[in-house]
Formats: structure tokens, sequence, C-alpha cells
């Protein structure tokens, strides 16, 4: 606060997060109690989901004079920051409006960014390093996901963050108010009352945002207990947490059988307890690849209805109905008919073109109604024959050679290897780009015995783009 | 529909005489102009003047009420053509647009009017798109000022100079029967204050009364010897006239001490970002009271020689504070002070910097530097700035994108899967909505010339064996691409596409509707089908496809227009409405239905996360905002899933574009039944038992396999 008693105010948001709506309340509140108060704001291409700066400035009415304030904030001179997503807190001490005397108060939640969503693998920025520098950087920082608090109060995120604003006792008024500013507002008074009641109170609780420690689960019947004592008989501690994880879903998968095999190859790697850990993480994943059958089996389930219900916030009064968006072509089908007629069709061009014709359109399909939920039923049901299905020898085949190149490798190129089941992921297309961009790593190792770094670079190379380019001219480098 | 209504502040236009007025500063203006006697009012929309745009439509029932005539015009030129009105007769007329690109449209017409001259006092209230927010080409409507000889002016930052400046640029322009534009910065169109109010003045004549008696003046026409004399004219008459009104009433205006030999001169927009900067260097306060001489441009073009003599003598040096370039102000300084035999040193842009905008740090910046040059003793310390928190790369950039269940997204996922089949294309892009194309995760778009120039931006194209395509909005479409496009494309015999984007508003300046639009209203003749209007002007192969939605549809469509053995130019109209304005109208609705009981069907889209196996393919195909990314709940997997948040509108894009693509099968859409009907239920309840049975028996299964 400047010595005329001017505070400043800046607010970043996104477009359409209601930082328009706190602005108001906020010019409202200084001008009803005693405060010549000016707000501004930045509409149009902003607006659309970009990043933009509300500001608001107030100063005790009565000055000798009439006050000129700023229409922008100055870097070095805002009093409060409100950011309503995590990275633009960190926007804010970007452009330096949260010095050691500013308060700012910012939600912990994350709203990517498209080049974050649209990354190949992981693209989130490290949220961490914000919350650091907040707490560094500013004066007093109270942050919490107030996303998440204005959704269990059944409100939006300005109102939460005007009750943190108000709980930080930053501004010379009384909660009332600040209560009354929204009532005058006229606008969804009874939610956005909430809301600042839920973000009064959680700043001033200012709720610390715990890791949760990673939980092992315990088995649950005499076929897990034996994997699981397996597992700590003959594995190093490292890889249990994954080892147990893997158990647990290849059981869910296929069977107990399955389990075993994934033990027992896990069990023929030897090497450090990091490499056992990645390949009790890879070697799961992989050997839990996705074909129709277990598309089919987990979108049946009572668990992924009733996730689904809630994830839509279905009251218990009214009806959910699921339609999926399905495209098995040709290839997918074949797939998962026994292994020598799914190679006879897939080998007769003429066949496969005819049959082709039937399995080029997408299907709609409604979970929900009888019709649909039989013939998924009895597709999931595929899974006694699984053992049998072309894509389930295609799948292990590939899995034995990569394991036998792991086998042979020097062990930090092993771990690097392992890691590149990464690539391996999604259906159709994407699937494909994966395995042949998997197979062209693998096929340089062979060829030349990339060292460890070189087949990590590649690795990374892979998840640039979508068409290759990173990749062919890593490659050819 | 305009994105945000102005019906409730319209009301508070109507306030009288000493009661004070509180809002933003568009509404400011909108009442200075009804406090002026104002006789007719137009303009096109465009940020950071739209909001202006918006007020005038809510308030055209008052307009009419005081005999204001009010419209929307087709484009800037017609909005200051219509300025022709106050050469012959004493009618006060205003016309707002985007500045420096509404200007470009409208610079025939208002060279035409600078060159006659006006009678009534002409205003043209330019919002200028400067700096932080701006989505423009950086450049400055002084330019326009100087070359056509209008005044310009750039009101300091407060709703009562906005107000008196309104008033006064009236009366400047018939004082010197010269055209004046009236500069908004983009924060001073929204930043709120208060003014004590006068009453609305009806105009003393109104547009209908001057056409019922016709006056003609063949001196006021531009074509020779007229045209010659209005040089002459204006450089003898209007130019001293114009100069002695700013002169006599004082419009530009005095700050902090009087006497001292350094002094600062600042165009009047960035007086209040000079101040802050002075009082942190500790050389002002919060009330102006600088402890050097500030000389305040509230009219920056023409300069006043005597003020600015009057300012600069017995001063060694004096600092101008002008943002953009080229620095027109600074030279006409070095010339009058040169010419007034002044040794005052002029300093400017050896200061501050060449470009981007002067925020209020980088004026202190500049300010120290100007210090420290001509006085020492006043310059702040420097002080070591403190390193960065964090570096920039923490901070994730976030471009303007697609709104959710934006209907134009749709269209670019489908020229994306045709590029894959038939190889990269040249797109020709417009402005508008659609121009985000260009940015992630579409990557679509190599150029863009101006708002409707889509279609004449690809006609140098004239390809053999892959067409080109050019983007058009609706928007551009009626504001000229109609003749200077798609008329241009049948001339000259074009082979290339077109695509109008057909989403039934002006939707990126926040949609106001147009001659497609298909809202009926009572002032506006809509429901015009572009369709129509492309076969009018010669276009013979021409579609229509109603719901851009159908990713398949639009692609099929896209791919025959540029398979099409038949030869000249194509149209394809992509039609949905604006989701923004179609949430805006239905929601209400649609609450309201479910209060009242009745049968509603919400639909909404999700992911599943056990079968999405983080690729975000769907993401780089869509980029709706709903259709994000969150932790994998699987402990397995490292990569993030995709996750559809609850702000998803249903439109449907993402299952769309995962069948079209062969993407994934993640995708489901919910149809959310409040207030199921007995038909519901009745199925609902038989549903339930075998399905409920059967999921019962293969959850045993599970547990029994279960680890």
């Amino acid at each position: 606060m400047s010595t005329s008693g001017r505070i400043s105010i800046a607010i970043l948001g996104l477009g359409g997060q209601g930082g328009g709506v706190l602005a108001d309340w906020i010019v409202q509140l200084g001008a009803n109690n005693g405060y010549v108060t000016q707000g501004t704001s930045v509409p149009g291409v902003a607006q659309r989901t970009g990043a933009t700066v509300y500001y608001v400035e107030m100063i005790p009415r009565g000055g000798p004079a009439t006050p000129l304030l700023a229409l922008m904030p100055v870097p070095g001179d805002v009093d409060i920051v409100v950011a309503s997503e995590l990275m633009e807190a960190g926007r804010a001490i970007l452009r330096g409006f949260v010095t050691d005397s500013t308060v700012l108060i910012g939600s912990t939640h994350r709203v990517y960014a498209i080049d974050e969503k649209s990354a190949m693998g992981d693209g989130r920025a490290s949220g961490e390093k914000i919350i650091q520098a907040a707490q560094t950087r500013a004066g007093r920082y109270i942050g919490f996901d107030m996303d998440d608090a204005a959704e269990r109060a059944g409100s939006v995120i300005s109102s939460v963050m005007f009750g943190a604003l108000c709980a930080s006792g930053s501004l010379p008024f009384a909660r009332d108010a600040f209560e009354a500013a929204i009532v005058s507002g006229g606008k969804a008074v009874d939610a956005n009352l909430r809301g600042f009641a839920a973000g009064f109170a959680a700043a001033l609780s200012n709720p610390e945002a715990g890791i949760e420690a990673q939980h092992i689960p315990a088995a649950s019947s005499a076929a897990g207990r034996e994997l699981q004592s397996r597992i700590h008989a003959r594995l190093p501690h490292e890889a249990h947490y994954f080892a147990i994880e893997g158990v647990r879903r290849l059981m869910d998968y296929q069977d107990t059988a399955y389990a075993d095999l994934y033990l027992t190859r896990l069990e023929s790697l030897a090497g450090n307890a990091d490499l056992i850990a990645e390949a009790a993480r890879h070697l799961a994943l992989w050997m839990s690849y996705e074909d129709t059958i277990r598309v089919a089996d987990l979108k049946i389930r009572d668990t992924r209805f009733e996730r689904v219900r809630a994830d839509v916030k279905a009251a218990d009064d009214q009806i959910v109905q699921l339609t999926e968006y399905m495209h098995p072509r040709l290839e997918e089908v074949c797939e998962t008919l026994p292994a020598g007629l799914g190679r006879g069709i897939l080998a007769r061009p003429r066949l496969s073109a005819l049959l082709g014709r039937f399995f080029t359109k997408g299907r709609h399909v409604e979970t929900t109604s009888l019709r649909w939920f039989l013939t998924l039923s009895i597709l999931a049901s595929g899974r006694r024959w699984r053992r049998s299905t072309l894509r389930y020898q295609t799948e292990q085949a590939r899995i034995d050679a990569w394991l036998d190149l792991v086998r042979s490798a020097e062990p930090e190129a092993a771990l690097e290897l392992v890691k590149c089941q990464r690539l391996i992921k999604g259906y159709g297309d994407t699937f494909e780009r994966g395995l042949h961009n998997f197979t062209q790593i693998v096929e340089r190792h062979r060829a030349g015995g990339l060292t460890a770094s070189g087949i990590a670079r590649l690795r990374e190379a892979a998840l640039a783009d979508e068409k290759g380019d990173a990749l062919q001219a890593a490659l050819a480098g | 529909m305009a994105e945000r209504s102005f019906k409730a502040e319209v009301e508070r236009l109507k306030i009288g005489d000493g009661e004070v007025f509180e809002g933003e500063g568009i509404l400011a203006v909108t009442k200075a102009l009804l406090q002026s006697g104002v006789a007719y009012v137009g303009g096109y929309q465009g940020s950071p003047i739209s909001h202006l745009m918006d007020v005038f439509a809510d308030a055209s029932e008052l307009m009419a009420g005081l005999g204001v005539h009010f419209e929307s015009s087709a484009s800037e030129a017609t909005a200051a053509a219509m300025l022709a009105a106050s050469v012959n007769y004493p009618l006060r007329g205003a016309v707002a647009w985007k500045s420096v690109v509404g200007t470009n449209v409208a610079s025939d017409a208002l060279s035409n009017v600078a060159s006659g001259g006006v009678t009534g006092g002409a205003l043209i209230i330019v919002g200028e798109d400067y700096g932080e927010g701006s989505s423009i080409m950086q450049e400055r409507t002084h330019a326009f000022a100087m070359k056509s000889q209008m005044w310009l002016i750039d009101p300091r930052p407060s709703l009562p100079v906005l107000v008196d400046m309104v008033e006064q640029g009236f009366a400047l322009s018939e004082a010197s029967n010269t055209p004046v534009m009236l500069e908004l910065r983009v924060r001073a169109c929204h930043m709120t204050g208060s003014f004590v109010a006068r009453d609305n003045r009806r105009p003393p004549l109104t547009v209908a009364q001057a056409a019922q008696s016709p006056n003609r003046d063949t001196s006021r026409i531009v074509l020779p010897p007229a045209n010659f004399l209005h040089e002459v004219e204006k450089i003898e008459k209007r130019w001293p006239a114009g100069i002695k009104y700013v002169q006599d009433h004082r419009l530009n205006e005095h700050f902090g001490t009087e006497q001292d030999d350094i002094g600062i001169i600042v165009q009047g927009g960035l007086f209040n970002s000079l101040n802050r900067a002075l009082e942190l260097i500790g050389l002002s306060d919060a009330y102006g009271n600088a402890k050097l001489p500030v000389y305040v441009l509230n009219v920056t073009y023409p300069l006043i020689p005597d003020e600015v003599q009057a300012f600069c003598a017995g001063k060694r040096a004096v600092l101008i504070v002008e943002e953009g370039q080229p620095e027109f102000i600074e030279h006409e300084l070095n010339t009058l002070v040169r010419r007034a035999n002044l040794d005052t040193r002029i300093a400017g842009k050896d200061m501050l910097p060449r470009s981007g905008e002067y925020t209020a740090d980088v004026i202190r910046q500049g300010v120290a530097k100007f210090l420290r040059a001509h006085a020492p003793e006043r310059a702040p310390v420097e002080v070591a700035a403190e390193a960065p928190a964090l570096p920039p790369t923490a901070v994730p950039q976030r471009p303007a994108g697609f709104c959710t269940g934006c209907p134009e997204r749709p269209i670019f996922s489908a020229m994306k899967l045709v590029q894959k089949d038939i190889g990269e294309l040249h797109v020709s892009a417009d402005i508008g909505c659609h121009l985000f194309s260009i940015l992630p995760p579409f990557h679509i778009g190599n150029t863009t010339m101006g708002y409707g120039l889509g279609t004449a931006g690809a006609s140098a194209f004239k390809p053999e064996g892959k067409r080109a395509v050019a983007i058009m909005g609706d928007g551009g479409f009626w504001h000229n691409g109609l003749t200077s496009g798609i008329g241009n494309a049948v001339f000259n015999q074009d082979d290339n596409l077109t695509i109008i984007v057909d989403n039934g508003y002006s939707a990126a300046t926040g949609g106001q509707d147009i001659l497609s639009s298909k809202a009926k209203t009572p002032q506006r003749s809509t429901n015009n089908p572009i369709e129509k209007a492309v076969r009018g002007v010669g276009i013979t192969w021409a579609k229509t496809r109603t719901r851009t939605y159908d990713v398949a549809g639009m692609r099929d469509a896209i791919r025959d227009a540029l398979t099409s053995p038949e030869k000249g130019p194509k149209v394809l109209v992509a039609q949905s409405e604006c989701q923004l304005n179609r949430q805006r109208r239905i929601k209400p609705q649609i609450a309201k239905a479910i209060k009242s009981g009745q049968r509603v069907v919400r639909e909404r889209f999700g992911v599943d996360p056990d079968t999405c196996t983080g690729d975000h393919s769907c993401i780089r195909l869509s980029g709706c905002p709903s259709l994000t990314i969150r932790a994998n709940p699987d402990p397995l997997r490292q990569d993030p899933v995709a996750h559809v948040e609850n702000s998803c509108v249903g439109c449907g894009v993402c299952g769309e574009v995962s069948h079209a693509a062969v993407l994934c099968p993640s995708f489901y859409k919910a149809e959310v039944i409040s207030n199921p009907n007995r038909a519901d239920r009745i199925r609902q309840r038989l549903r339930g038992w075998v399905i409920g049975a059967l999921q019962r028996r293969s959850a045993r299964q599970i547990a029994a396999r279960a680890f």
C-alpha cells in the first residue's frame, strides 16, 4: 500500500473464468466503503480462453484532489494478486507483480495449456516450481484448490476467490461488506455466497497440499497371497509396488496363470533393482494390451457405470444412457479370431477387402441398451479363449523378443530399452505409429548397439511429433 | 444478440443535469454523445470498441426517442461515408470502429470527408488496439490524422475528461470544419469511474429534417478544381481555426510545477501511467502534484506552436512520452522548437523504447534515463534488478483458442483429416475466431491479409493439380468478402475452394447480428442465406453443410470440393451456431424447463481412464477447452489421460473425431435425462434387471480371479 492509502489489486485468470465478475465485486466493495475505485480489463481475443489481467485500484475518498489511478498493474507495485489458476500465479510472478509486500492469493488447480495437453506423452509444466516461487517471493501466499472448493460448494471460482480475499485481511473491509457486494451484484446470490463462505474458510485453514503415499493393496485371495509372497521372496524391494500392481492387473485381465507368466518373465531378468522395477511396470502394461475383449470387458462393468454417473454428475433421479464411439477395423476383428483363421483372412487381400467393407464405419454402441450390452458381454467373455487369438500370439512374440533384447543389453541400455515400451499405446493408427517408432529404435539398437543416452534421446524424439520428423532426424543424426 | 447486454446500464444514460453517472468508459462516451445533441451514430464492431457498438444497439430505443439515427454499419467504410451527412448540414454525427484496421478500411471515405470538410461536427471514435491484448498489427492512427489533416484527441484516462473531450470534439470540428478523431486505448474503454451528467439534448436538426430540405454545394465535392481549393482551405483556414479553438478552450492541460529547466510532454492517454512512473521515482503523488512541469496533450494532432514554445522556453531538455512509431510528435516538436529558436533539447525515443506498449514500468525506466542525462541530481538511485524467481519457460503460453463446443473446430479437424489423405494445403486464412486455426493444435493457415480477404488472399494461386483453400467468416463475408473475394474469384476464373464459416453472428467481435443471422430482430433484416448470395454473383459449385459437428461429413465435403472435376471457384458454407451465443441463449431455457418438471436430455462426453492410453491424438485433432488431461489414475501408466470436464456442452465433436480418425474407443456420450417420463422409467427398469443381473454375475467372476 502506498503512502496515499492506495490499494492495487491485479486479477490474473483465463477468459471465461469469471475474473470480470470478481473485479466488479471488488470495485463495488471499494466504492461502497469510502474509496475512489477504478477497474479495468482487456476484453476481446484474450477472453477466448487466453490469459488476461483485470486490474483494480482504490484510494480513500476525500483526498486533496481527484486521484489519478493507473490502468495497468505496475511490476513491483501491486498489493494484492489474485490468480485463478496455478500457472497464472506463476505468470504474475514472472511479470514481476509479486514482491515481498504482495499478498498472493492463488488457486492451486491446473487448467492445462494446449501445448501441455497435446503432447504425445506427458507435457505438463511443473506446478511445484510455481508453488515454491510463490512461497519464497510473495509477502504472504494463500494457495488452495479453489476450483475444487467451488465445485464442492456448488458455486463458481470467482466467489471462492472473493472469500479468500476477504479472509486474507488484506483489504480494510469487514466480511459483511464483501457479502453486500455479492448481494448487490444480484446474480446467483445464494450460490455465490456459498462459494464465498467456502473460500473464506479454506483460506483461513490454508490447507497444505499433501502428497499421497504409495498405497500398496493387500492380497484378498489365496492365489493373490501366493503371488504376493513370491514377489516378496524373489524380487527386489523397489520392484514390489509395480509388480503387485502388475499381478493385480493381469489377474483381472486374464487369470492367475497369466500373472504367473508375468512373474516368471520378470524373474528371468537379471539386473539391478531399477531395471526390475521399470520392467515390472512396462511388462504389465504390455501384457495387458488393449484388445477388443479387454475394451468390451471394461466398458460393461458395474464399477464403470457408477464412475460415469459420478463423472457426469447425474442425480439419483436422473437416467444416464451411454453411447460408445467404437471403430473396430477388420484388423482388430481378425486379431480377436483364432490365430489361424485371423491370419488366413488378413493374408488374402481380396477376402480382406470384401470383409473390410463391413468395418469401414464407426459404430455408435449404446452400452446401456440390452442389445449392445449383450453383444459386449459376449465379446468380453472371449477372455476364455484369448490365448488362442491372433493378437495374443503376436503380442507374446513381441514381448519375448523385447525381453530377449533387454537381457542381452548392457544394464543401462537395458533400462532404457525397457522404458521404450511407453511408446506402444493407443489403438488403430496411433498404436501402429507407436509400434513402428518402437521397432525403429529397437532395430537401430540391434544394428549398432546404441548407448543408454542414445536410446533415451530417440525415445524422446519419438514423442516429439506425430509425423515422426524428429525421430527420423534423430535416427539420421 | 451480442455477447454482453447493456440494457440495464442504458437506463442510466437517461439521467439528467447534476446527477452522478457511474460506469465504464464506453458508457461515458455514449452519454457524452447524447449530451452533445448528436443527430446520427454509426460504426462497426471490433475490440476494443465492440462494447461501444453494443451499448449503441441496446440504447437504440433511447436514441430513437431523442430523434437520433443509429445504425450498425456494414463496414467501417460504410460508417465513414455516413459522415457525409455532416458535410452540407449542421448535423452532429459520430462513428466508431477498431483502429488501425478499421481506419484502413474507412480511409477512402475519411480522405474525402476530410478534404471537403464538414459543417456539422463529425466525430470518429477509434478504439486503439495497441499493446497488451491487441490482436492486430502495431500501427498508429496518428498517421491517418496527419495525412488527411483530421484532428486527433487522445484524452487522459478520466471519465470527466473523456466526456468533456467528446463535447469539445464536436465544437472543435465545427469551429474548424474538420472531422475529429477521438482515440480510446483498450483499457480506457473499460475503465470504471464517474462524472456529473448533463441533460441529454435532442439534435437541433434531425437527419430526417435535413433530408426534407436538401442543400447542395459543389465546392464541397472532391473534383477539380474544388479539390485544389480544399488543400488551400485546409492550410489557410481550417488549420489555424483548429489551433485557435484548442488553445482558447485549453484542451491541453498542465500538471506539476510551473518553473523548471526540464519538463515532460505526454500523450493524454498515457498520463496516468506517466504519473505513476513519476510517483515511483518520488517525483509525484497520487493526485498528480508532479515536482516538474508536465504538459498533457489531450489533442495530439495538431500541436499548438504557442503552447509548445511557452512550455519549452527556458528549459534545457524536455522529454516527450510518445507511444508507437514513427515518433511523429517528437519530429514535430523538434521542428517547432527550431522554428521558435529555442535551445531546448527534445528527448524521446533515445530515452524510451522505439517499440512496444508504454506501461508505467517502461515509462519509469525512460524517465529515469532522462533524469540521469539531464538532471542527474533528481535521478533515482539505480537498483539492481532482483533475479527472476522463475524462468519464462516455467509458465506455459496460453494462445487464444476456440471455445468449448465451438462449431468452427470440427471444420479444421476435418481439414486436418483431408490433409492426411491428399497432403498439405495452401490455406489463405481470414480475420475472425477461425483464425485460431493457425495456432496449436491445428496449425492450419498460411497468411491473413485482412477482414473478409481470405479468398482474395488465395487469388494469386492458380493451381494445377492441387487447389488452394481460403477461409472466410460470415462477418468478413458481409463486410466485403462477397465482392472482394467471391466476386473477384468468379470474374478471374479461380479454381480454389472457399470455406465460409457461418456461425450466425459476427462472433469474434462479440456476437453481433449480421445479414445471414438466424435471429429475427425488429430493427434489422436477417436470414439472408450466404449460399444464395454467392450464387447471385456467379458461383455454380456451392454447398451448405448445416452441421459442422459431423466431422466425417465435413471431411467428405471438403475432399469433394478439392477433387471435383468441375472448374471454377467453389464455395462450401459450413453452418452451425456460435456455441458461446447458443449457450447464453439456451442455458436459462433449459434450467427453467428442468425446474418446471419437463423431460430434458443433457448430453455430455466423457473419457474412460482405463481404456485411454494417454497419447492425446484426440486433443491434437480437437483442442476443445473442455477436453483436457488429468493425472493417470493407473499407477502403472505415466502419461496423463484425456478427460472431459463438466463444462462440456455435448457438441459431440470428440466422439465424431475419434470415429472419423479411427482413434480410440475411450470416448462415450452420456445422455442425462432429467424428469424421465413413463416410457423412460419402464425401459430403465427392464434394462436394470437384465444388465444388473449380468453385471452382478461378472462382478462375481472378476472377484473370483482377483488378487
